[in-house]
């Protein structure tokens, strides 16, 4: 396990009108090198749950260990050393973007860590590549780049720290289709290469579903259900009670299972359905 | 690091002075500082504190948001009590010790300094407590009106105002999203000279000063697509009307200035 949260609770502006208990007694773990995916609905606690993995939100209680070490029993020091082993790439990370030149945005992470320019360097290069922006890019302001590759600039100064357990909120909202598929497909190919942990929060039960080897799903703050992908969506209908839609693929394929096509469930992708389908009618 | 999103010093209720007009409720509070001058007696302090905690218990705040203002000008408070102490010029002395010395007239105006500016800031405090911002300012414009005659913008200046109310929470929820994205990669904002940490500020200020353009930009656009042009011909979705409940209040305040009137006749 390399990241666990234990009967973590969140409250809001505890003790005022405004108080809201956004997260409720949640217990998880990530398995080393998972690629995990978080889903809820807008306001079920996504975003504060993550924000407690690199303890930039203290729990109201409970724990979060992170590589077997309790994050908010350490000391400063120590906190800050574990926090490096946490990338969090924020919703609409474009906005966080400061420097005068994409090369400097992305050395920022890299250069507090005390890394050596060198080392700097050689990183802003490979997370640049990762992101699949081209090298010119590296010199330009920022601001010049067009809405997709500022979201890529961001997502590399994240990614050259790089971080043990990645996480990404909603890292493709507001995308068009095929920069969306682009970044998914890049996040996917760094995780197979380098072996690290990815939790990807999203709304979109597509996106999750193709990527994910594990999926945990939110509702009010709590752990509805987790489990593999296939586990997760044998429960089409309490999904869709609390709000959630089941990928369209694997509504198709229950049909037509149901109708009685012999076809295996635990496909999510449209490209794979595809597959088996024609496999069908080649029989 | 976290930023607390209080809008305003709004405190939510459905009192009934939550519920007067806040015109009512903003020449009430005006007339009331005024008072407060106006009266120079014990009598006529104690009417003023009588009126302000019968406000204060109708309108449900906690008490202990209205000592927070309080504690906010402790200082000023501290500062004018004893500046009128030691340097009052009274004849009456109370205490003489070598270069000290502590008049009877300069302890009365001490005092009478204390509770004015207690009274004054307790009795804005519960305006502001219960009033939202945007009520605020439409009242506000309402009440300057009269000064557009001689070409004060008054509908700009409450545009303004509303605006910039509207987009405090924004910023506030904005900054603390940044101050989060910009630690997560390593940044520190509290530790180290203050050379440094103004230096460190760079990563923060960028990205919101940034975003304010952008939204102001964005803003501006949907305004003049929704063809607003100032306040020729505009009307107001929510009017304010005056109700019983501000007449009351209308005549409770004259008879707190009779009754003002009249102590210091006694």
């Amino acid at each position: 396990m390399i990241l666990a949260a234990e009967n973590l609770t969140h409250i809001y502006q505890r003790g005022t009108v405004f108080e809201k208990k956004a997260l409720d007694g949640i217990t998880m773990s990530v398995p080393k090198g998972a690629f995990a995916g978080v889903i809820g609905h807008t306001g079920s606690g996504k975003s504060t749950l993550i924000q407690h993995f690199n303890a930039l939100l203290e729990p109201t209680s409970g724990k979060v260990w992170l590589d077997g070490e309790d994050l908010f029993a350490a000391d400063k020091k120590k906190r800050k050393r574990l926090r490096e082993k946490v990338g969090l790439v924020f919703q609409y990370p474009e906005h966080q973007l400061f420097e005068t030149t994409v090369q400097k945005d992305i050395a920022f992470g890299p250069q507090n860590m005390g890394l050596s320019s060198d080392e700097v360097s050689r990183r802003v290069a490979e997370a640049l590549e990762w992101v699949g922006l081209p090298k010119e890019a590296a010199q330009l302001s920022p601001f010049e780049l067009s809405g997709g590759q500022k979201r890529r600039a961001a997502i590399a100064g994240v990614l050259a720290m790089k971080p043990e357990v990645l996480i990404l909120d909603e890292p493709t909202a507001g995308l068009d289709p095929r920069g969306k598929n682009e970044i998914l497909g890049q996040i996917k190919k760094m995780h197979e290469s380098a072996g690290n942990t990815v939790i990807l929060v999203s709304h979109g039960m597509d996106d999750v579903a193709r990527l994910a080897d594990i999926i945990f799903v939110m509702n009010n703050g709590r752990i509805e259900f987790s489990g593999s992908p296939a586990e997760v969506f044998r429960e089409a209908d309490k999904l869709a009670k609390i709000g959630l839609a089941v990928p369209q693929v694997y509504l198709l394929l229950r049909e037509l299972i149901k109708r009685g096509a012999d076809l295996p469930q635990n496909i999510f992708t449209a490209e794979a359905a595809a597959q088996a389908i024609k496999k069908l009618y080649e029989h | 690091m976290n930023i607390k999103l209080t809008i305003g010093q709004f405190y939510p209720g459905d009192s009934v002075i939550h519920a007067l007009d806040a015109r009512v409720k903003l020449a009430g509070t005006f007339f009331f500082i005024v008072s407060l001058f106006y009266a120079d007696n014990f009598y006529g302090y104690l009417a003023a504190f009588i009126l302000l905690s019968a406000v204060i218990v109708l309108s449900g705040v906690p008490p202990r948001l209205l000592l927070r203002g309080i504690r906010s000008i402790l200082f000023i408070i501290v500062f004018a009590a004893v500046f009128n102490i030691f340097f009052n010029p009274g004849e009456t002395v109370l205490l003489e010790w070598q270069f000290i010395r502590i008049s009877y007239e300069g302890a009365i105006t001490a005092a009478r300094m204390v509770i004015r500016l207690a009274l004054l800031i307790t009795a804005s405090s519960v305006m502001t407590l219960t009033t939202s911002p945007i009520q605020l300012t439409d009242a506000l414009e309402y009440l300057l009106k009269p000064l557009k005659k001689i070409k004060v913008p008054t509908h700009e200046i409450a545009m303004m105002m509303t605006i910039a109310l509207r987009f405090i929470p924004t910023l506030l929820e904005e900054t603390d999203k940044i101050i989060k994205a910009q630690t997560a990669r390593g940044a520190d904002f509290v530790t180290g000279s203050i050379m440094k940490r103004a230096k460190n500020l760079i990563p923060l200020l960028v990205p919101l000063f940034v975003s304010a353009f952008r939204r102001a930009d964005e803003l501006a656009v949907a305004m003049d697509a929704r063809c607003y042009r100032g306040d020729t011909g505009r009307t107001k979705m929510k009017v304010m009307k005056l109700r019983g409940r501000d007449a009351a209040a209308i005549i409770i305040l004259a008879a707190y200035s009779v009754l003002l009137w009249l102590t210091k006749m006694a």
